[in-house]
C-alpha cells in the first residue's frame, strides 16, 4: 500500500491569536512546508482617505491618529509636514522640537511593541511581550503628559504643535532616557543570545538586499537588509540635519536582522532626544493665528512628504484645489509595502516560521487597510 | 523496610478497615471488618470506589492549585500581579474558571465524527488519573505498588499522543489535525530516549517498582544520574507538550491547537487532562530522581513529596514563562540527535559502573550511599562534556560575518558601501 499526500489548504485569520489585527492568509501546506500563501487584507478598511475628503485640514490629523493606532504621532508628523509643504507655512522651532522628541518617543513605543509582539510569535507566552509594554506605557504616559490622550494623539497642528510641554515634561523624560538603556539592555540580555531565538529566526525569510529595493521595502526591513537607507539622514525633513545619530545596519535580512535592527535602532532614539532637548529654546510652539488660522485654505497644488515613520517610509500626498480640505488624500503605508515580499519570504518555510516572519515584518492592519 | 510500607499500604488499610477477618488482614492488626465473612468482592469494590474517588479529588484539586499556581507565578514573573479576586490571592479562580466551563453550551461541529470526538476526552484523561494510582506520595501512601510502576507509567502517558490525534482527526478541522500530526511525531519521538533514560535507574535500582526506586536512593538520582535526569526532564516537557515543546496547541500558530472545535466540559476534562498530566509528570520526576517521599525525620514525608512536587512544577513554570518555543523541525532532531545520543552515553557509562561496582546479582542487596556518590562523580565527569559536545554539535552557527567587537555588526555604511547589492 503506499500513502498518497497531499497539499491541504488553511485559512489562517482574520480571527487568529497572532495576525495583528484582522488579516487573513490562504496558506497551502505540503506537510508543515508552505507551498504557497496567499495574503487576504482589507478586513480593517475605514476608507480613512476618503474621509479626509470631507475633513478640514486640521481635522484630518485626528484620522491619522487611527491609521497606524501604534504609532500615532509618526503618522501625524507625516500628514502635518505635506500640509506645511502645501500651504508653504513656516513652522515654530520649539514646535519642531517637541515634535521630533514626540516622534522619536514613538518610535522607541513602536518597536517595543514589535519586539515585543514578535517574540509572542515564538511563543514566549508574554514574558518579554509585559517588559516591553511597561516601557511603552512610560512613553504613553508622557504623552499624556503632552497632549492628555495616550493612543490617539492629535498632538501636532500645521506650524508646530497644539500645546506646550508642561514643566514637569523634562523631568520625567529625562528619568526615562536615563532609564531605557539598561532597560533596552535587561531586554537585550535576555532576548539576543538566547540560543532558541537565534535558532528560530536567523536565516529564516532571507531578503536579499536587491528583492528589497526592487520591492521599494524601507525603514527597519530594508536596513535588516544591509541598505543604509533612511530617510531621517537621506531626506532629513524637521531639523533631522541638526542631530547626529548612527544607522544601525544588518547584513543578513533575516528575522535575527529585523529584531536586531528594531532593537538598536532604540538607542539611537535615545541620542536624538536628548540632542533635541539640548538644543530646544524658549518660543511659541506654532504661528499665530493670523499666520496660519484654523481653517486653512492652501493654494491649487500638490505637496508629497515622506518620513522615516517606525515601520519605514510613511509619506502623504495632498492635493488642494484651494478649498478648506484635501481634494485626494493619499497615503503611502510601510506597512503595506513592506508585506509585498510577503510570498517570497514565506514560501518554503515552516509553519512554525509564518507568524514569525510576519510579525518581523512589523505591520499595523490599521494602516495597511487604511 | 519494604516490609513496613507494605504493611501501611493505603489499599491493605482500607481494605483490612471493610473487611477484616482474612488472614493477610488479621496479621496486620485488623481482627474484624464490617462486612461478614464472604463479601470480600464487596470489600474490594468499596475499597476500589473509596480510593479511586479519594485520589481522582486529590488529583484534580492538585491540577486547580497547579492552574492558580501557574497563573500567579507567570505573573509575577510578566511583571503583573496576575489573578487576585476570588479567594484569598484569587485562589479560587479556577473553580470559577471551572463552574463557568461546565455551564457553557455543549458543540459538537456538524462534520466531526461523534464517536471519536466525544470518546477523545476520556482517552485523554483515564491514563494520566491513572497515573496517579502508582506514585506514592508518603510512606506507604499509594493505591498499588505495582512490581511494573515505572513501565506502567511509560506505557500509560503514550495514551496522551493518541487521545490528542483522536481529538484533532475526529474535529475535522484542518488546523486541529496540525496539532494531531505534531503530536504523534512528538510521542513517536520522545518515547525513547524517556524510556532510555529510566533505563540507568533500572540498572542501579534492580527494580521497576516506585517504591522500590524511592528506597534505592540513598543518594538522590538527580545527583547520581545527571544525564538521566536532563533527558528524562525534556523529554517529560516534550510529553506534556509543555513549552519549549508545546507544538501541538502553539498558540501563536495552531490558536488552541486539538482544543480548537471543542467546548464546554469536554474541553474542560481536555485541558484539565494536560495539567494533570504536568502534575503527573512532575511526581514522577520527583520520586525517580528526587528521592521521592524521603526527607528529614521532623517533617512527615508527605510535607517533603509535595515540597519537591511544587519544585520541579516551579521549574517547569519557570521554562514556560522565559523560553520561547522551538520549532517542529528543531524539536524531533534535538531528540534523535541530542537527547538519544544523550541516553546512549548515560546507559554505557552506568552499565560499566555497576557492573565494576559490588556484584549485586550475588546478594540481591542494592547500593550503598557511598557507592552511589562513586557513581555520581564519574556521572557528573561525564555529564559536562558530553552535554558541552552535543550542545556544540546542535547550536546554530553564528553569523559568518560576526566579529568579536559588536560594533562590527552595524557599522555606519559610507554611500559605496551602501548600495553595493543595489548595483544591478
Amino acid at each position: 500500500m503506499t500513502l498518497k499526500t497531499e497539499p491541504v489548504t488553511i485559512n489562517l485569520g482574520p480571527q487568529h491569536p497572532s495576525t495583528h489585527g484582522v488579516f487573513r492568509f490562504r496558506v497551502t501546506f505540503d506537510g508543515e512546508q508552505i507551498a504557497d500563501i496567499e495574503p487576504i487584507f482589507g478586513y480593517l478598511h475605514r476608507g480613512s482617505e476618503k474621509l479626509a475628503e470631507e475633513r478640514t485640514y486640521a481635522q484630518v490629523v485626528t484620522l491619522t491618529d487611527r491609521m497606524d493606532y501604534v504609532s500615532s504621532m509618526l503618522s501625524n508628523q507625516a500628514y502635518i509636514l505635506a500640509v506645511e509643504k502645501l500651504c508653504g507655512i513656516e513652522p515654530s522651532p520649539r514646535g519642531v522640537w517637541l515634535r521630533m522628541i514626540a516622534a522619536e518617543l514613538q518610535r522607541i513605543a513602536s518597536h517595543m511593541v514589535a519586539i515585543g509582539f514578535l517574540l509572542q510569535d515564538l511563543g514566549t507566552w508574554g514574558t518579554p511581550l509585559t517588559y516591553a509594554m511597561r516601557e511603552r506605557e512610560s512613553v504613553l504616559e508622557m504623552f499624556e503628559m503632552l497632549c492628555g490622550a495616550r493612543i490617539t494623539n492629535s498632538y501636532l497642528r500645521p506650524g508646530g504643535v497644539f500645546m506646550d510641554a508642561p514643566v514637569e515634561f523634562l523631568p520625567v523624560l529625562d528619568s526615562f532616557l536615563s532609564a531605557l538603556p539598561h532597560r533596552i539592555d535587561e531586554l537585550e540580555s535576555y532576548l539576543t543570545g538566547n540560543e532558541i531565538i537565534f535558532a528560530r529566526t536567523k536565516g529564516v525569510a532571507v531578503l536579499k538586499p536587491e528583492i528589497a529595493i526592487n520591492a521599494s521595502l524601507t525603514g527597519p526591513m530594508i536596513r535588516a537588509s544591509g541598505i543604509d537607507w533612511d530617510l531621517r539622514h537621506r531626506d532629513p525633513y524637521d531639523y533631522y540635519d541638526r542631530v547626529s545619530f548612527k544607522r544601525p545596519l544588518h547584513r543578513a535580512g533575516d528575522n535575527f536582522a529585523r529584531y536586531w535592527v528594531r532593537m538598536q535602532e532604540m538607542r539611537e532614539c535615545i541620542t536624538i532626544i536628548r540632542q533635541c532637548v539640548e538644543q530646544m529654546e524658549p518660543g511659541p510652539v506654532r504661528p499665530s493665528h493670523d499666520d496660519v488660522p484654523y481653517l486653512l485654505r492652501p493654494p491649487v497644488g500638490d505637496a508629497y512628504v515622506a518620513i522615516e515613520g517606525s515601520k519605514g517610509e510613511l509619506g502623504f500626498y495632498l492635493v488642494s484645489d484651494g478649498g478648506i480640505s484635501p481634494y485626494r488624500c493619499h497615503v503611502r503605508a510601510p506597512s503595506f509595502i513592506n508585506l509585498t515580499l510577503l510570498r517570497e519570504m514565506l514560501i518554503g518555510t515552516l509553519m512554525g516560521d509564518l507568524f514569525v516572519s510576519f510579525g518581523s515584518v512589523d505591520l499595523n492592519m490599521g494602516e495597511v487597510d487604511r | 523496610m519494604s516490609e513496613t510500607i507494605l504493611d501501611s499500604s493505603l489499599f491493605r488499610n482500607v481494605y483490612c478497615y471493610v473487611a477484616g477477618g482474612s488472614e493477610g488482614c488479621v496479621s496486620h492488626g485488623y481482627s474484624e471488618g464490617f462486612l461478614p465473612a464472604g463479601y470480600e468482592w464487596l470489600a474490594f469494590a468499596i475499597t476500589a470506589a473509596v480510593l479511586a474517588i479519594l485520589f481522582i479529588q486529590g488529583a484534580l484539586g492538585g491540577v486547580l492549585a497547579l492552574i492558580w499556581g501557574e497563573r500567579r507565578i507567570l505573573a509575577r514573573f510578566q511583571n503583573r500581579v496576575g489573578p487576585n479576586r476570588w479567594g484569598p490571592f484569587g485562589s479560587l479562580t479556577s473553580v470559577a474558571d471551572a463552574i463557568k466551563t461546565m455551564f457553557k453550551e455543549d458543540i459538537v461541529p456538524d462534520q466531526a465524527d461523534r464517536f471519536l470526538f466525544n470518546l477523545a476526552p476520556v482517552i485523554m484523561v483515564v491514563p494520566v488519573l491513572m497515573v496517579f494510582a502508582v506514585i506514592p506520595i508518603g510512606v506507604g501512601t499509594l493505591v498499588a505498588d505495582l512490581n511494573i510502576g515505572l513501565l506502567f507509567v511509560i506505557a500509560i502517558t503514550s495514551a496522551s499522543g493518541l487521545a490528542i490525534a483522536m481529538a484533532a482527526w475526529s474535529s475535522a478541522n484542518r488546523i486541529a489535525i496540525f496539532s494531531g500530526l505534531r503530536a504523534v511525531a512528538l510521542l513517536v519521538s520522545y518515547e525513547i530516549p524517556m524510556a532510555l533514560s529510566l533505563l540507568g535507574v533500572l540498572m542501579i535500582t534492580g527494580t521497576l517498582s516506585m517504591t522500590g526506586t524511592i528506597e534505592a536512593q540513598d543518594v538522590p538520582f538527580i545527583i547520581v544520574q545527571p544525564l538521566g535526569f536532563l533527558v528524562f526532564f525534556l523529554a517529560a516537557l516534550a510529553e506534556m507538550s509543555r513549552t519549549p515543546f508545546d507544538l501541538t496547541e502553539a498558540e501563536s500558530e495552531l490558536a488552541a491547537g486539538h482544543l480548537n472545535d471543542y467546548s464546554s466540559m469536554k474541553f474542560g476534562v481536555l485541558f484539565l487532562a494536560e495539567w494533570a498530566a504536568t502534575v503527573a509528570g512532575a511526581m514522577i520526576i520527583a520520586t525517580v530522581f528526587l528521592s521521592g517521599w524521603r526527607g528529614f525525620s521532623p517533617i512527615p514525608s508527605h510535607i517533603w513529596f509535595v515540597g519537591k512536587v511544587v519544585a520541579v512544577i516551579f521549574l517547569i513554570i519557570w521554562i514556560r514563562a522565559t523560553w520561547p518555543r522551538l520549532r517542529i523541525d528543531q524539536v524531533l532532531s534535538l531528540a534523535w540527535k541530542g537527547l538519544f545520543e544523550l541516553t546512549m552515553i548515560n546507559l554505557i557509562v552506568t552499565a560499566i559502573l555497576t557492573a565494576a561496582m559490588a556484584d549485586r546479582e550475588a546478594d540481591g542487596s542494592l547500593f550503598s550511599a557511598g557507592e552511589l556518590w562513586i557513581m555520581a562523580a564519574v556521572n557528573w565527569a561525564v555529564f559536562f562534556p558530553s552535554v558541552y559536545l552535543i550542545g556544540k554539535l546542535l547550536a546554530s552557527k553564528p553569523y559568518e560575518d560576526d566579529s568579536s567587537e559588536p560594533q562590527e555588526l552595524y557599522p555606519v555604511a559610507t554611500e559605496e558601501k551602501a548600495f553595493e547589492g543595489a548595483a544591478d
